[in-house]
């Protein structure tokens, strides 16, 4: 038996951990693609509200508009509904000069076929939601999608 | 000399920077999944313009008061009859058999108080003010499901799939088979159930 007992009692050798950054950047490089950058901070109450008859909305050619009460940190605002596009707070007047700005951003043979993308909170006034829309029927921007969330069946 | 092998380089910190990425990644990118409904708005027209008349009967009139509650043709009516009477309205088909406008397709009731053809079937939807985008949406919702289910049926009955399905598929980019042929039939099954759904001024 000595002969295969050289160096007396050995410990147990430690678990080799050269593969764990292999798999922490397969994840990394998944999450890189699968994903995209925020493009703007939404100062708006965000809960969508839910339908089952949805279409994918072309990412390439939306501008969005966000609408609904003022978010956390923008509670001096008031409660009343509010629209928000690009980055800023806008009024219903405002919204042809601010949608047109942000088409810009767009690319530009994709400029023609742009969608108006709401995302509203579910517990805005439907009346404000239609006082934009009388502004992009003005503005010519008359392809428009609602936003939801996903369900499979929409009536409970 | 000895031989000597090259240490083994302690790799452990390098997960530890990969892990750190990995959260930065993670907290400022989104997975975009948005899906929605898609409408085209009406052209912003001058007002001195007469709207053109439309019969009494092929109009389908759906009001949202404040509550969400809903009036389909001034009966109240639950949201989840909406999708039914909606339905029933389109593909009523009440021009009588022999007559321009027959409507060969449709397997409704044909009464002659109902809807002539689903061309000229419009349902306008009236929502107040005060009423919540809930509400107006699933209002919308449920009328595109019934355009939906009418358009799926008869592309099941001409092609034998889902209309549905396979303009999702399309969408999706992940269709098989002759894509501009299967879209001449979409259009097809579009132009027998056009979707004609308008809304009304709230504030009027």
């Amino acid at each position: 038996m000595s002969k295969f007992r050289k160096g007396g009692g050995k410990e147990l050798p430690a678990i080799s951990t050269a593969s764990l950054p292999d798999i922490v950047f397969m994840l990394l490089f998944f999450f890189m693609v699968a994903t995209v950058l925020r493009k703007n901070d939404v100062k708006v109450a965000q809960i969508l509200p839910s339908a089952d008859q949805t279409e994918k909305l072309k990412k390439d050619r939306s501008v969005y508009i966000f609408a609904g009460k003022p978010g956390e940190g923008y509670k001096n605002l008031g409660t009343e509904g509010k629209i928000q596009i690009g980055d800023k707070f806008v009024d219903v007047n405002e919204v042809q000069p601010a949608i047109l700005e942000e088409r810009e951003k767009l690319r530009d043979e994709l400029k023609d076929y742009v969608m108006v993308a709401f995302k509203v909170d579910k517990e805005t006034n439907s009346g404000l939601v239609y006082d934009v829309k009388q502004e992009l029927r003005q503005a010519n921007l008359l392809k428009v999608i609602y936003i939801t969330t996903q369900t499979e069946d929409a009536v409970q | 000399m000895a031989r000597r092998t090259a240490p083994e380089i302690n790799a452990g910190s390098m997960a530890d920077i990969a892990f750190l990425l990995l959260i930065f990644f993670l907290v400022t990118t989104t997975i975009e999944k948005d899906r929605g409904l898609v409408r085209a708005l009406p052209p912003d027209t001058p007002t001195e313009l007469t709207p053109p008349i439309i019969k009494e009967k092929n109009l389908f009139v759906v009001i949202v008061n404040n509550d969400g509650e809903l009036l389909v043709e001034n009966e109240p009516m639950e949201m989840k009859d909406l999708q039914e009477a909606a339905i029933e309205f389109l593909d009523n088909g009440g021009t009588p058999r022999g007559q321009e406008g027959y409507c060969d397709y449709c397997q409704g009731k044909r009464s002659l108080s109902s809807s002539d053809y689903p061309d000229k079937a419009i349902i306008t939807v009236k929502s107040l003010r005060e009423s919540s985008y809930e509400s107006f949406i699933t209002v919308q919702n449920e009328l595109v499901g019934a355009y939906n289910f009418l358009r799926d049926r008869e592309s099941e009955r001409l092609y034998g799939w889902k209309y549905t399905d396979v303009s999702a598929q399309i969408d999706e980019g992940v269709y098989k088979g002759n894509e501009e042929a299967t879209k001449e039939k979409l259009d097809i099954i579009k132009n027998m159930y056009p979707q004609k759904l308008s809304e009304i001024d709230p504030k009027q």
